[in-house]
């Protein structure tokens, strides 16, 4: 079974009655503007040198983070990119250890052995954070390969962005993940441009999502300014593989309103395309629906702005405060062998 | 009870143990089920394990790499077999940058038990891109170990001891060997990793070698005994982690190194055995050591070039003689 949906521009939606419970609109609301305001604060800290390498923030994708919270269960996996502070958040680790390993410190998610790039989380079923590009699509998939092989109905949410859509590693991960029917969501955040290349400009093809059509994967490009049309996507592809029908292509058009890195000034596009996007803002295209349609009243929105500008105030003072990883650490965690004879 | 079996059945024993000892391990790979095997090292597997447990991929080495990444990650313990190490370079990026460094970056949240294997080194007129030895490759990677062996009693206790470990491991077999025989217990027993084996005892001229190059190491102590020269052979078996220790007691006692290895010259394993032992044992040596590689060349197809290639016993003999001083 495939299906197509036609590629357009996300579009600003009119007002309508909810289709989602109040508290999944503030769920929503709470881990986009979280993660919002971690990432501006991750600039802020960036500029002050307290956070150093490659850092790739997430500000303006916050809704399909939104979107996984409230459509895959905990149970299921997800593997990521390098753009992953806002999935590792939204997977429920916390602020404070997300920042203290931006910090490089030893609290940090994972002892200041990351960094920005490469968050893991063995019991929030949180698969990293790959620095290479497309290189968590096969390891994905291979989850994916161990959730059936193990007879359960977990799913893995592969992610990647439209410059990994471009790898060879996608070619064949999605060829195997169809053949052996494979429970994996694949999910290409669009978000326009590789680096600074923009997608017209790497592929004959544009539209990413029809690269699944070649295996027969069901395969649909989605509004990813708006959780509701993310999560409803999501339910549907997850519905499709926990039937046991095989992996599901999702391309979710997105924006990031930054650069490519914290390095990137972003010039090659447009003053007017980066207003278009922010007009279609996901934080305030929710918060507009939950005051216009009254699911819940201005204190309960100011309740959780405060909560999270005080959890985010809390991550900051709490890594300024942490110790770095003693040096000896290099040497941990290169070999679960105890003894390995390192070379000096 | 030791019997004879061949290098490939040896393999093939260790992994069905260790398949019927643990649901969580498999085979997957280019022709390891319906084929059984490129080189029947798989013959049989696919009737008693089935297609679950012995799977067949399409030519995709870096994806399939990748989904064993995946699997090892989450809770299974998969045998990659690459039809050669010369393909496996297609999936570079799976065992450097992903198996080898997942305990580190997830700072041992996350473990990759996962073992890599097949045929390393040359194999007759294969030409350039067959011909490729890769255990200086993968040993350079910090978080990988590599095994190199081709006696089939090493290898079936060394294939089990790597699908137990918990770390990821690279197996180097040798394609032209896989019908070598050897002697194997009946009973079960392991080969523990990063351990040498001294193959002949000998007092004037130690020489270290590892896989089918062992087969050139011991042809060149017989001749070499025929002349009244006394070579100790020593057989890596692991490449990473090196056990120097065993290399460092030969030479206190016969004083010369003779390094044979089918690795190119350039920071090869002889170049790292050298470095170790000039460090450890610079007092006991009474010669620069003296190694002997494939070329610093690629390897043509006419079997001229693979003769002038390869080390070979007169080319270790000619070695030997250099650290001892005679004609």
């Amino acid at each position: 079974m495939t299906q197509v949906v036609k590629s357009k521009k996300p579009r600003a939606k009119k007002a309508k009655a909810p289709a989602f419970s109040k508290e999944t609109y503030l769920q929503w609301y709470e881990v986009m503007l979280r993660i919002r305001r971690f990432e501006e604060r991750t600039l802020m800290m960036y500029g002050q040198q307290k956070i150093r390498g490659f850092c790739h923030v997430y500000i303006g994708q916050e809704a399909i983070a939104a979107g996984l919270v409230s459509a895959i269960r905990p149970e299921d996996a997800i593997a990521t990119a390098y753009r992953q502070h806002g999935i590792a958040l939204s997977r429920g680790i916390s602020s404070k250890a997300c920042m203290a390993e931006l910090f490089g410190k030893k609290t940090g998610v994972v002892n200041g052995k990351g960094g920005s790039m490469h968050f893991f989380s063995k019991e929030k079923r949180f698969f990293g954070g790959n620095g290479i590009v497309g290189a968590q699509i096969p390891i994905g998939t291979g989850i994916a390969f161990a959730e059936k092989y193990k007879g359960t109905d977990n799913l893995c949410v592969t992610m990647f962005g439209d410059g990994a859509a471009r790898q060879g590693a996608l070619f064949e991960s999605f060829n195997m993940a169809m053949t052996w029917k494979l429970p994996v969501l694949y999910i290409c955040e669009n978000n326009g441009y590789a680096m600074g290349t923009s997608v017209s400009r790497t592929s004959n093809v544009p539209d990413i999502y029809k690269i699944g059509l070649a295996f027969d994967m069901p395969s649909e490009a989605v509004d990813g300014m708006n959780p509701e049309a993310v999560h409803e996507a999501l339910a549907k592809a997850a519905k499709h593989i926990r039937e046991g029908n095989g992996p599901y292509f999702l391309e979710i058009k997105t924006y990031r309103y930054k650069g490519h890195s914290v390095s990137d000034p972003g010039k090659y596009r447009s003053k007017e395309e980066l207003k278009e996007y922010k007009d279609l803002d996901p934080i305030k295209v929710v918060e507009n629906k939950i005051l216009k349609d009254k699911i819940a009243s201005e204190a309960e929105i100011k309740a959780i702005k405060d909560l999270i500008k005080t959890e985010i105030d809390e991550a900051i003072e709490f890594a300024e405060n942490s110790d770095y990883p003693d040096p000896s650490e290099l040497y941990t965690d290169n070999y679960v062998q105890k003894d390995y004879p390192f070379l000096t | 009870m030791a019997r004879k079996i061949a290098l490939r059945d040896a393999l093939r024993e260790g992994m069905s143990e260790e398949m019927r000892r643990d649901e969580n391990v498999f085979l997957m790979g280019e022709e390891v089920a319906l084929y059984n095997g490129a080189y029947k090292v798989s013959k049989g597997m696919l009737d008693e394990f089935g297609e679950r447990r012995v799977v067949d991929t399409p030519i995709s080495e870096l994806g399939f790499a990748g989904i064993g990444v995946g699997a090892a990650m989450n809770g299974l313990r998969p045998i990659i077999e690459f039809m050669t190490w010369n393909f496996a370079v297609l999936a570079f990026d799976q065992i450097v940058n992903n198996a080898a460094k997942t305990l580190s970056q997830s700072a041992g949240d996350f473990n990759c038990p996962i073992l890599f294997r097949g045929p390393s080194g040359a194999a007759g007129q294969l030409g350039q891109q067959h011909s490729q030895t890769f255990e200086s490759w993968m040993a350079n990677v910090p978080g990988l170990k590599v095994i190199s062996c081709i006696d089939p009693y090493d290898a079936k206790g060394l294939i089990k001891s790597a699908i137990r470990d918990e770390d990821p491991i690279c197996m180097m077999e040798s394609e032209l060997y896989y019908n070598l025989e050897g002697e194997v217990p009946e009973e079960e027993y392991l080969v523990p990793i990063g351990l040498a084996a001294v193959r002949r005892q000998g007092t004037d001229v130690t020489i270290v070698s590892y896989n089918k190059m062992m087969l050139v190491a011991k042809a060149a102590a017989e001749e070499l005994a025929k002349e009244g020269i006394s070579a100790e052979v020593i057989d890596l078996r692991t490449i990473r982690p090196l056990d120097f220790q065993t290399i460092v007691d030969s030479v206190k006692k016969t004083n010369r190194l003779v390094i044979v290895d089918e690795c190119w010259p350039f920071a090869g394993v002889s170049a790292e055995v050298t470095y170790e032992i000039q460090k450890f044992a610079f007092d006991y040596l009474d010669a620069p050591i003296v190694r002997v590689n494939s070329a610093d060349t690629s390897l043509g197809y006419a079997a001229a070039f693979v003769e002038e290639f390869l080390p070979n016993p007169a080319k270790v003999i000619e070695a030997v003689k250099q650290v001892m001083y005679v004609k």
